[in-house]
């Protein structure tokens, strides 16, 4: 376990519970989650499929109240989505405003803001390009591929200056290639903004070459399985990062804990 | 908008002349069926020799003298505006109705049963009802325009909000916008394809409207007119009237249509890409 001193935490999770429903038909999607996050800090959560790890990020963006414990972002509860805080949703083509440009979407959470209009279009221009997007400002969204829709919603999460940043699966549905490069995105503008970023996805390799700690959830009814450091040169490169032999350790070691956690579930599911 | 019509007319560029024989070519299609009718028309009507079906061509001799001596401002303008108070008001009650109870589902479960009900009732049966109530004049007209236009509108409008991906509505909500520009930007746009479905369905349902209403009681309006025309066997000139009906309705049609086109490019745009396939 990373000891976190609570002057510089930003993020807390403490003994996040989450029930759906009620009576014989509730699904207890959390059980007991306690972690925390410092400002700066690039953390990567890793589960089997179901692990409720959607459930956990909706929790913190304040979009879902936990049937019990507690979400604090800069030791304020968060209750409803919090100020200073993006998000970056899994399906890209159903987060964008189909009605509005590429360049409107980026701008409406800026205006919002009540940030002055130069500025606005200067953060607009500069996040798009950020992302490679500069020459389709005024295309709409649906007129991009998957992988630039997703850039769209990078970019607008990145022009909007948030703290924190959460990141659900982002990369689950666009190629393999533009995967790589978004990644590499991801990691170039985490260093950049110096933002705390939480980044959510069921890749152990993704997980591992992006983050500086990896947390790995249990099966349902989740809870932290091993909050697992990794160390490995800050400065990561698709190739030289992936044939690193600690890179290979670390990956042998989660795959272990997201396959115990899978017999986990298989041996209860068997008692009961 | 730019890069829109870019990917749409991909036309490579073409001679003056083949561009003319292109045009002619569509006009052609398009007049087509009119002209062909029309002159079916003239041919039988020349040759009924009925009192009640008077031949096309002194029905269009009677059209100028009919209604440009005074008649498009004594008849048409109190018709159409009319139609256009009923209809903006029926507009704007229904959506407005449709956003407040489209955003919230236990009132919609409330609701609905009765909004059905009521769109069911055809609305021409509310005019004596409303006459009793409201008299023959203006007022009454107006209200039973927006008595039957107004719940195409409100259902719809209804659908189209319940229809916003609820992603959409999350997204909004990390990003802290405020409710009018929730309303403005995400409930109202999203909702626009029902909107104008409604709104449509609406369109057609008024003009039925507007005419029935000057139909049983009023001093002038194309309904009146046409009836009137039709009580003093006045037969050319009551003809004259169905068809100057018949333009107004195609003319107002024509400009919903190109609203339509304007408020609803994204949604077609997003439509053929989905048919396309993600690209």
């Amino acid at each position: 376990m990373t000891t976190t001193t609570s002057t510089d935490e930003l993020l807390s999770v403490r003994g996040l519970r989450k029930v759906y429903g009620s009576g014989p038909g509730a699904t207890e999607a959390v059980r007991d989650l306690t972690f925390a996050t410092r400002a700066g800090e690039m953390v990567c959560i890793v589960g089997p499929s179901g692990a409720g790890k959607t459930t956990l990020l909706r929790c913190i963006a304040g979009l879902l109240p936990p049937t019990s414990g507690e979400v604090t972002l800069d030791r304020h509860p968060v209750s409803g989505p919090p100020e200073g805080m993006a998000v970056v949703f899994q399906d890209y083509a159903r987060s964008l405003f189909p009605w509005l440009t590429v360049a409107q979407n980026v701008d409406l959470p800026l205006r919002e803001k009540g940030v002055a209009r130069a500025e606005r279009r200067r953060l607009v221009a500069e996040s798009l390009d950020a992302v490679g997007l500069a020459d389709v400002p005024n295309s709409y969204p649906w007129q991009l591929s998957g992988g630039m829709q997703q850039r769209v919603a990078i970019a607008r999460a990145v022009a909007y200056e948030p703290r924190i940043l959460l990141m659900d699966e982002p990369f689950a549905a666009v190629d393999a290639q533009t995967r790589a490069d978004l990644e590499d995105l991801v990691r170039d503008l985490w260093h950049r903004l110096g933002i705390t970023l939480l980044f959510v996805t069921h890749d152990i390799d993704e997980a591992i070459y992006l983050g500086q700690r990896v947390l790995v959830l249990s099966a349902r009814p989740t809870v932290v399985l091993e909050d697992v450091t990794v160390d490995l040169p800050e400065t990561r490169d698709q190739l030289t990062t992936r044939n690193d032999p600690r890179f290979h350790a670390l990956r042998t070691h989660v795959h272990g804990l997201v396959q115990q956690a899978k017999r986990g579930e298989a041996a209860r599911r068997a008692a009961a | 908008m730019t890069s829109l019509t870019a990917r749409t007319a991909v036309t490579p560029a073409r001679s003056l002349g083949s561009r003319l024989r292109h045009h002619g070519r569509r006009l052609a299609v398009l007049l087509g069926l009119p002209a062909v009718l029309a002159a079916l028309w003239w041919i039988v009507s020349e040759r009924a020799g009925n009192f009640f079906f008077p031949p096309l061509s002194e029905i269009l001799a009677e059209f100028g003298p009919t209604w440009f001596d005074g008649r498009l401002g004594h008849d048409l303008l109190p018709s159409l505006g009319r139609l256009a108070a009923g209809y903006a008001l029926a507009l704007l009650l229904g959506v407005a109705l449709g956003v407040l109870i489209g955003t919230r589902p236990a009132l919609r479960a409330f609701a609905e049963p009765v909004l059905e009900f009521f769109r069911a009732i055809p609305p021409p049966v509310m005019v004596p009802i409303l006459m009793l109530f409201l008299g023959i004049g203006t007022t009454m007209k107006v209200v039973v325009i927006v008595s039957g236009a107004v719940w195409p509108v409100l259902l719809n409008t209804v659908e189209g909000v319940r229809g916003i991906d609820g992603l959409l509505h999350d997204t909004a909500r990390v990003y802290r916008l405020r409710p009018l520009t929730r309303l403005r930007t995400v409930v109202l746009r999203g909702a626009s394809p029902g909107i104008v479905t409604g709104a449509r369905q609406a369109l057609s349902i008024a003009i039925v409207l507007m005419v029935i209403s000057e139909m049983f009681a009023a001093n002038n309006g194309l309904g009146f007119s046409i009836v009137q025309f039709q009580r003093g066997f006045a037969l050319p000139e009551m003809w004259t009237g169905i068809i100057l009906l018949g333009l107004v309705g195609l003319l107002l049609s024509l400009i919903f249509r190109a609203v339509e086109r304007a408020v609803l490019a994204w949604y077609r745009g997003q439509r053929q890409a989905q048919r396309g396939g993600s690209r």
